[in-house]
């Protein structure tokens, strides 16, 4: 057998349940986003796993590229709201933070 | 052949450095394993001929996010003491979290061999790059995503900045 579309969906699927694992189980939050770029990784191995098999359809490529485009914006603004955190709490332990403003 | 060598090499280059990234006590080593995992995406795109995707991971993801994230694990963990070691939650949590993660993947495995994906191989529609549709398309058909695209990193660089300054 040689590499089908299956394949790609299946480490996709794995990628995505790890993501998700990590999203549950850390408490730190720069752990938390990076669950998050797991997750947004194996989105965008579908999109072009599925562009590849649909006579190489650009527009998978497209909506991978505006994806790591949101992933780039996604994380500047989260880093700066988790130093802001940090510099209230002195941790970024999602589970014990409950305000924004000190 | 050498497709499938390819692919394995990568399959299980993502899927071991991302179990690094999720596992691992460490948040240095999860941050660094998190690049393999990039490294490899990068190797899957090029496999299903996506070239400028390929190029774009690596300059946007490796060389943006990741440092970023690592600007994030040095500025709010405090590296002389014992507290760069990630929290995670407790034994109870580890096993339900890993029981419904496993679900899902699970499901999502029985759905993608399940289904008929009425697939077409890309072999026919041979391209040298794909730089030049892209290049097209974002300015044709996408034209408005791509320029609202444009504002949104503005705002964003402007909130960031606002958001991230001392007071």
């Amino acid at each position: 057998m040689g590499v089908g579309l299956t394949n790609y969906i299946v480490l996709s699927a794995i990628l995505f349940g790890l993501g998700i694992f990590a999203i549950i189980t850390r408490k730190n939050a720069i752990l938390v986003l990076m669950g998050v770029e797991l997750i947004l990784n194996s989105a965008n191995i579908n999109f072009v796993a599925f562009a590849k098999f649909n006579k190489l359809n650009i527009e998978g490529h497209i909506a991978a590229i505006f994806v790591i485009m949101l992933a780039a914006i996604e994380v500047a603004v989260a880093l700066a709201i988790v130093l802001n955190i940090y510099q209230n709490y002195k941790h970024i332990n999602v589970d014990e933070i409950d305000s924004l403003k000190e | 052949m050498l497709e499938e060598i390819v692919f394995w090499f990568f399959a299980l280059m993502i899927i071991g450095s991302a179990l690094v990234v999720v596992l691992s006590r460490n948040m240095i080593y999860s941050v660094f394993a998190l690049l393999f995992t990039f490294f490899g995406v990068a190797g899957i795109y090029v496999l299903l001929s996506a070239d400028f995707l390929a190029v774009t991971q690596i300059m946007i993801y490796i060389g943006g996010i990741l440092v970023l994230l690592i600007f994030g694990v040095m500025l709010t963990s405090k590296i002389t003491g014992v507290d760069v070691k990630s929290g995670q939650t407790g034994k109870v949590q580890m096993f339900f979290a890993g029981i419904i993660s496993l679900f899902i993947i699970v499901l999502l495995f029985y759905i993608a061999v399940s289904t008929n994906w009425n697939r077409v191989e890309s072999t026919a529609y041979e391209v040298n790059s794909t730089i030049e549709i892209i290049g097209k398309q974002l300015l044709t058909n996408y034209l408005l995503a791509f320029e609202s695209a444009s504002v949104l990193l503005l705002i964003a660089i402007i909130g960031a900045a606002l958001i991230a300054r001392r007071k």
